[in-house]
């Protein structure tokens, strides 16, 4: 059942800890909060899981209000960051726990948990105890414990973030899936932009605790309505420069310059502001020249993030395969300025 | 500072009555090179604690011994090793300042304070600590607290080892750039063997010179970053480093050929011969790309990642992932993939066999 914030805020005495919010979540895909710590992500979904009241605003699920209605008479499950499962129940127990609340026979208790055990690869461990399994099988405990309760809206707040990263790589193929057949709103928070992407649905960008823009992800990533949208999904973060405009030329500092494309030429002269993503910015290639410093080059087995001081601005460039530099060395990138964002001053977005 | 040897060297945990010992710590030889910086990377279970006791001297192994510039330091307590460690958590004392955070290791050993001021300060400006020294440490952030532990083991000039435990665990992930970039400055400034366990691989192939993987107890390869993503010895460590993974697929051989369900693969590196036992081709991602004419496959999947698309193809069971331009075209109609021959290694029961992409 989709879910619809209209107008909601949360102050909590002379703080504003979500400014107001109007945002519809369907069913059947994901729909991701992406946002840095204190981004508001997690109070967000406190507000639609009924924890926490909105101090102005209604909260919707299908055509029933449901603002200020209690947690327990709502059809949420949440999974959280930590694994949070029954420390004395086996495997089996918590996740029949929901079903033995709910008073379902214990006949169709036993079949729905052998069902999800089976769906998450815990048929081995129904007998064991949480602390006598790694962390992905507690973390798939506590998601077979929220997909058995069968609810209309499952809140997933960095259900990932503290498991191994070839294990998430797997868990972030598997989770669309689990979820694919249920009819379920899922909710699914995370600061990681790759995270996002690879989830696909659709993103809300946040920052300090208001949503900056939302929408279908890939279309987020490649048009940000504004350098704010563009920040949050980056990661290494976007390289942002002022530049003056002069005619049809572009100036980055006094050194740097270039040819400005259609839909920026006609714009009036004066300054601007341009991201490029660090992808687009590459030690080898055509297009604008620019030299830098280097502070770091991290290498990520498949990529090289290479961070660069470039008039001024600190930005990054990431390159497939390995590119080894040497701390402060002098080192030219490229980039094509057709890849660039340009902004106005307000830091919307004019063309791309 | 010393170069360390392991000879031989394995481990087992008493095992419970009646069983047999399992080794959480296959045989070990290997050398760390003075001043060099190594990173022990692998799973959780995969032995590189273990390890890192057995350095430290927290642990005396069951079997082999270990050298330090030659001499014999198997049964030597960690005091007499002279090694310094840095640990996950932040290890200060909260009622000291930041200065005599730093101190206390050298003032332990008797150093004149006149010596402990030059050296708190110049660690201190390394770690951009300067202003903060007069602080007490309880009014930092978790970083702050770690950046501390960080100098504390970087402090002492007489090491003959530093070694980090997973040392940027509770860093925020936007600031664990800075600090590794931070570590990595340190390394080429001071020149002490470094030895960094972590699972994380951006970690360690930022960090280290030479990474040493290690599974299921054993040491499985050790490399230089690019060798380790080019030519992984074992399909674990091609599994383990790169996302996504080395596609590694059934194969047979046809005179040291690799044919794949009946189509003949091209590789550089083919083997000897034909061999028995678990044959597999692996081919990392980035290494297979659409063809006019190659292995007919069906697409499941394709995840635009911004950057670049890994596209999900299947042929008969088999799934085969690649990496894909962000602007570049998936076909439509019968879509055919090849590989690079340069970087298609052929398995034998998990390790690689014939020779070595450049």
């Amino acid at each position: 059942m989709a879910i619809e914030l209209r107008g909601v805020s949360l102050r909590v005495g002379a703080q504003t800890h979500i400014h107001e919010t109007t945002l519809a979540l369907e069913p059947g895909q994901f729909n991701i909060l992406l946002g840095t710590t204190l981004s508001g992500k997690t109070t967000l979904m406190r507000l639609m899981a009924g924890l926490e009241k909105p101090s102005a605003g209604e909260i919707w699920t299908g055509d029933e209000n449901v603002t200020g209605m209690p947690v327990q008479k709502r059809s949420v499950a949440m999974v959280y960051q930590a694994f949070i499962n029954y420390p004395s129940f086996s495997v089996y127990d918590n996740i029949a726990s929901p079903l033995r609340v709910a008073g379902l026979p214990k006949p169709e208790i036993d079949r729905q948990v052998r069902r999800f055990a089976e769906l998450l690869q815990l048929t081995p461990m129904l007998n064991r105890l949480p602390s006598e399994l790694s962390g992905g099988q507690q973390q798939r405990t506590a998601l077979a414990r929220a997909l058995v309760k069968g609810a209309e809206l499952v809140l997933l707040d960095e259900p990932l973030a503290n498991l191994d990263y070839k294990l998430r790589e797997e868990l972030r193929d598997e989770l669309p899936k689990l979820f694919a057949d249920t009819g379920a709103t899922v909710v699914y928070a995370t600061s990681e932009p790759l995270e996002a992407l690879m989830l696909g649905g659709h993103t809300a960008t946040l920052k300090e605790g208001r949503v900056v823009q939302f929408g279908p992800t890939s279309k987020i990533y490649r048009h940000p309505d504004t350098l704010e949208s563009a920040e949050v999904f980056s990661d290494p973060p976007v390289n942002t420069a002022s530049i003056a405009k002069r005619g049809n030329r572009a100036f980055l500092g006094e050194a740097i310059s270039w040819e400005l494309p259609d839909g920026v030429r006609d714009l009036p002269d004066g300054e601007y502001r341009i991201a490029l993503r660090p992808h687009h910015l590459q030690p080898a290639g055509n297009g604008v020249e620019v030299e830098g410093e280097i502070q770091i080059a991290e290498i990520s087995g498949s990529e090289s993030i290479v961070r660069v001081n470039v008039a001024g601005n600190n930005w990054v460039s990431e390159a497939h395969g390995i590119h080894s530099y040497e701390y402060g060395q002098r080192a030219q990138f490229h980039f094509d300025p057709a890849r660039c964002f340009y902004f106005d001053t307000a830091e919307k977005l004019i063309a791309t | 500072m010393a170069r360390i040897e392991f000879k031989q060297v394995r481990h087992a945990y008493p095992p419970p009555p009646g069983q047999e010992p399992v080794y959480a710590l296959k045989e070990v030889d290997q050398v760390w090179e003075d001043g060099g910086a190594y990173a022990l990377l692998g799973p959780s279970g995969c032995g590189k604690t273990t390890l890192l006791n057995i350095i430290s001297g927290l642990l005396t192994p069951s079997e082999g011994s270990i050298l330090f510039d030659g001499e014999e330091v198997t049964r030597l307590p960690t005091v007499q090793r002279q090694i310094a460690q840095v640990f996950q958590f932040p290890v200060v004392y909260d009622t000291m300042t930041v200065y005599d955070n730093l101190a206390f290791p050298l003032r332990n050993r008797g150093i004149a304070e006149d010596r402990v001021r030059a050296r708190v300060e110049e660690i201190a400006t390394m770690l951009d600590l300067t202003e903060r020294l007069r602080q007490r440490a309880a009014g930092l952030t978790a970083d702050g607290k770690q950046k501390i532990s960080l100098g504390r083991g970087l402090v002492r000039e007489d090491v003959n080892a530093i070694l980090f435990d997973e040392p940027l665990t509770v860093i925020d992930p936007h600031l664990k750039w800075q600090l590794r970039s931070k570590l990595k400055e340190l390394h080429q400034q001071i020149g002490v063997t470094m030895i960094y366990v972590t699972h994380d691989q951006v970690e360690a192939l930022t960090f280290a010179d030479r990474v040493v993987v290690m599974y299921d107890g054993a040491v499985v390869q050790v490399g230089t970053p690019v060798e380790l993503f080019n030519q992984p010895n074992h399909t674990f460590v091609g599994y383990f480093i790169g996302s996504p993974g080395m596609n590694v697929l059934p194969c047979e051989l046809d005179q040291g050929r690799p044919v794949f369900h009946g189509l003949p693969v091209d590789t550089r590196h083919p083997a000897s011969g034909d061999l028995g036992g678990k044959l597999e081709i692996g081919v990392r991602p980035e290494f297979v790309h659409f063809a006019d004419r190659g292995i007919p496959v069906r697409i499941e999947k394709v995840e635009d990642l911004g950057r670049y698309q890994v596209v999900t193809a299947l042929h008969e069971s088999d799934t085969i992932k690649m990496v894909v331009g962000e602007d570049e075209q998936v076909p439509a109609e019968n879509p055919q993939i090849a590989f690079d021959p340069e970087y298609t290694l052929i398995y034998h029961d998990d390790w690689v066999v014939g020779g070595q992409a450049s």
